[in-house]
């Protein structure tokens, strides 16, 4: 790349505003990408790249700001039109049609013809000289389905030089690709640099960065955060921005003191099938991870105990009492709350609104006669949204308008409502994005300091080792380790305990 | 540019969006206005209201079974048995003080029925609820000895014959009905409930939610309202048969999809229901007035069905 201060533009983006219903997806973002340079754009889930990307694509349209390509102010209203003024995106959803050839996909809505009559030999023709250029193994007769998916990307790529693009948005392109194939995208894109053109790079993976960036501009929150190249393109300065605080404080939580033993216990917890035998007990006050591989028993142990699931054999006592659950409503009345693993189909009523959604279950209690006491509801949701602090136009947000982070505090706030004794939380952060992540984590903190047995499911080991005061390990439907040893939690042994290279070290005498 | 256009269509399109099927039901009436000056006469739009009165009643109980994502077809068989009910019921001299509420307990009943065998035997709900359609007509017809019951001196032809102040009964009882409705699903917890088990049962299970009540509690009510219509039907004409109701349990569930309700559950208003009754019982009238023939009104009311859904999806995705 040349040097940024002295060229000029190709792409400047002013002021650019979109708005959709409950969030302002940017914010007045402005950007500069130069002829002959990768431009890598990060941010969060939901932080604003790909609206832009959409918008700068003829996809969507700005509620306000300025788009100007070589000085030209443009306003492309379809993605063929993007694509014949200059620039293409290229999508996270590959968008080959299968049934076609790599011809006809390169020149698919703007097929060459004489009146009428497709001209096969001149789409042939350019569509070799470009995949020439791109060295693709493959010739335009060639049927899409045949191809593998980083071919397919080709093809896309094709699309774009036939255009005579200049400015190539890619969009997460290594999502779907094997190493071996992100390699050689790389070299790709940067012949494609070479060759003068501009490169808009979205990721969310910083390893890509130091590969292939030449700038990196950050968006949070659909602001434009900054830009930084060279020797400030590192790790910790990127995420700082993208999260808006540093890398350490991201685990950060409270803990409890004060811890009471054996305030959860579980005695012999069996489905017959994945769960076999399972005894712990877990402290008032304490955050309890419990790890293992996918499938080693986790999720449904914690169905068990909830009683979502019909065991074969199991006592859950709470404060020294015997509970009897054979149902998610009998866990509920024995102070157990339970943030399943799958938010979406499991937890959340998607179409219903934020408020319903938090309020769902306690305005039985609330309610008068079967009667919903509005008001009370109001303020039990106003707390809520306050102390959660969960961002949403209004109460009456269905929950499907949130973003992954604040849908996932939706479900929380709804089980503190319970006033839980106990809270199973299965995998809390998946989906979420980085900065909603750490405010969980403090969260989680807050609720195992009032005195709550919190266990924690993740498959994320880090998360595990940040977070949790004690871990159970489990694999294949028993308990292998009880690690308590605030030194011993890393994700070496948890590994070594999940996967079998350890031997089993654990007992528990109820 | 600036935002405040856009910011006046979003509110716009809400307005428009909380208005649902309503403009088409206006556009309708006013097209009939225009074409047949008897239309807007007091007299016929009372006698419209009639006419929908007890689609309106079967279509508000639809509503809640839909709102679940399920569906009840047995509403015209109940309503045919509980007619038949009320009428052998009137012929009984001890039981003349049971009249309306041995029909209406009557449908609770086979509801519940439909509803326990859904929620608690788990047999698949189109299955229980083509088996009952189908029993239950069966059923009617030989409670009546296959013939129709006639009775002059019914104790409660007042239901379907007599006003209150310049509106019939029936027209008072439909309305009554869709508000209790209403007041159920937009101000008690049951009410939340429905929409929370058609809009993700896992989750409502998950919350503690009684999803078996849930599913019980609506087919009983669209069995009471059913049984409602018996009376309303038997009331009206001083007779009963196994033939009454047929094909009814079709216009209510046009009625609610035309409604707006979304058929996979979990949204939709029983106001939008009423709209969408009357939006059938107005075209019914208005071509009948304006002497269409029976088929081309079927023809006419399919057409008409099928293009506001088409309108209303199409509003949706501009909403969006």
């Amino acid at each position: 790349m040349g040097d940024t201060n002295t060229q000029t533009p190709l792409l400047t983006v002013r002021n650019l505003s979109k708005r959709f219903p409950g969030v302002q997806a940017l914010d007045g973002v402005s950007l500069d990408v130069y002829p002959g340079e990768v431009h890598v754009l990060m941010g969060e889930n939901g932080a604003g790249k790909s609206t832009l990307m959409k918008i700068l694509a003829g996809v969507y349209h700005a509620d306000g700001g300025d788009i100007e390509l070589d000085g030209t102010p443009i306003k492309p209203t379809t993605p063929l039109e993007a694509m014949d003024l200059g620039i293409t995106l290229i999508n996270q959803e590959l968008g080959v049609a299968t049934n076609l050839t790599v011809a006809e996909n390169v020149f698919m809505g703007s097929e060459p013809h004489r009146w009428g009559i497709i001209d096969r030999k001149f789409m042939s023709e350019k569509t070799q000289e470009v995949l020439d250029k791109l060295g693709a193994p493959f010739d335009p007769d060639t049927p899409t389905a045949t191809l593998k998916v980083a071919e397919q990307q080709q093809v896309d790529i094709a699309r774009a030089l036939v255009h005579n693009s200049r400015v190539l948005i890619m969009d997460e392109p290594t999502a779907a690709l094997s190493e071996r194939e992100i390699d050689k995208l790389f070299d790709r894109i940067k012949a494609l640099r070479e060759q003068g053109l501009a490169i808009v790079y979205i990721s969310h993976r910083l390893a890509e960065v130091a590969v292939i960036a030449d700038r990196v501009s950050v968006l949070r929150d659909g602001q434009y955060i900054g830009t930084v190249t060279g020797d400030d393109m590192d790790k910790n300065t990127i995420v700082s921005m993208m999260v808006g605080r540093s890398l350490e404080d991201f685990y950060e939580h409270e803990v409890s003191d004060t811890k009471t033993d054996r305030f959860l216990v579980v005695k012999d917890m069996a489905d017959g099938k994945r769960v076999r035998g399972v005894s712990f007990q877990a402290a008032a006050g304490e955050i309890l991870g419990i790890s293992g591989l996918v499938g080693s028993g986790r999720s449904e142990l914690a169905r068990l105990i909830f009683g979502a699931d019909k065991g074969i054999s199991g006592e859950v006592w709470v404060d020294g009492e015997q509970m009897h659950i054979r149902s998610p409503l009998d866990a509920i009345n024995s102070g157990i709350g339970y943030v399943p693993e799958e938010r979406k189909s499991e937890g959340l009523f998607l179409q219903m609104s934020s408020q319903e959604n938090i309020v769902m279950n306690v305005m039985q209690q609330k309610a008068r006669f079967g009667i919903l006491d509005r008001s009370d509801n109001d303020s039990i949701t106003a707390e809520a949204i306050r102390q959660l602090n969960i961002k949403l136009a209004s109460p009456r947000t269905p929950a499907v308008s949130l973003s992954g982070g604040n849908q996932q505090k939706l479900l929380l706030a709804r089980w503190l409502q319970i006033k839980p004794r106990v809270l199973i939380l299965d995998e809390p952060t998946r989906g979420v994005d980085v900065g909603a992540k750490s405010e969980i984590y403090r969260l989680i903190g807050e609720i195992a300091q009032q005195g709550v047995a919190v266990v924690f499911i993740s498959s994320e080991l880090p998360e595990v080792v940040g977070l949790a005061q004690r871990v159970l390990v489990m694999r294949e439907g028993r308990i292998m380790a009880d690690i308590t040893d605030k030194d011993r939690i890393n994700q070496e042994t948890i590994m070594a305990y999940a996967t079998g290279v350890r031997e089993p070290d654990y007992a528990f005498t109820a | 540019m600036s935002s405040k256009p856009a910011m006046l269509k979003r509110q716009n399109s809400g307005i428009w969006e909380s208005l649902g099927i309503l403009p088409i039901l206006v556009v309708i009436v006013i097209l009939f206005a225009v074409l047949n000056g008897n239309f807007l006469r007091p007299n016929n739009l009372m006698n419209v209201l009639r006419q929908a009165s007890i689609n309106i009643v079967l279509a508000a109980g639809m509503t809640l079974v839909i709102l679940t994502a399920r569906i009840d077809l047995s509403v015209g068989s109940i309503l045919a048995t509980t007619a038949v009910i009320g009428l052998m019921v009137s012929m009984h001299p001890a039981l003349q003080g049971f009249t309306i509420i041995i029909p209406l307990l009557a449908g609770l009943a086979l509801g519940a029925l439909n509803g326990w065998l859904i929620a608690y035997v788990k047999l698949p709900f189109f299955i229980v609820v083509l088996g009952s359609m189908t029993a239950l007509r069966g059923a009617a017809y030989l409670l009546a000895d296959g013939t129709t019951l006639i009775n002059n001196d019914l104790n409660f032809a007042w239901i379907g014959n007599a006003y209150l102040g310049p509106v019939p009964w029936l027209a008072v009882i439909a309305l009554a009905v869709v508000a209790i409705v209403w007041f159920v699903l937009k101000k008690t917890v049951l009410g939340v409930r429905i929409y929370a088990v058609g809009g993700n049962p896992q989750a409502a299970r998950l919350t503690g939610i009684n999803v078996k009540f849930v599913i019980v509690f609506v087919y009983a009510m669209s069995g009471l309202l059913s049984g409602l219509g018996g009376v309303m039907t038997a009331s009206r004409l001083y007779s009963a048969s196994g033939l009454l109701g047929n094909g009814y349990e079709l216009d209510a569930i046009a009625s609610v999809i035309l409604g707006g309700t979304s058929i996979l559950g979990g949204s939709g208003s029983v106001v939008g229901t009423l709209v969408g009754a009357l939006i059938i019982a107005v075209l019914n009238n208005g071509l009948t007035l304006m002497n269409v023939s029976y088929f081309w009104q079927l023809v006419v009311r399919g057409v008409v069905i099928v293009i506001a859904v088409l309108i209303e999806r199409f509003r949706h995705r501009k909403a969006d």
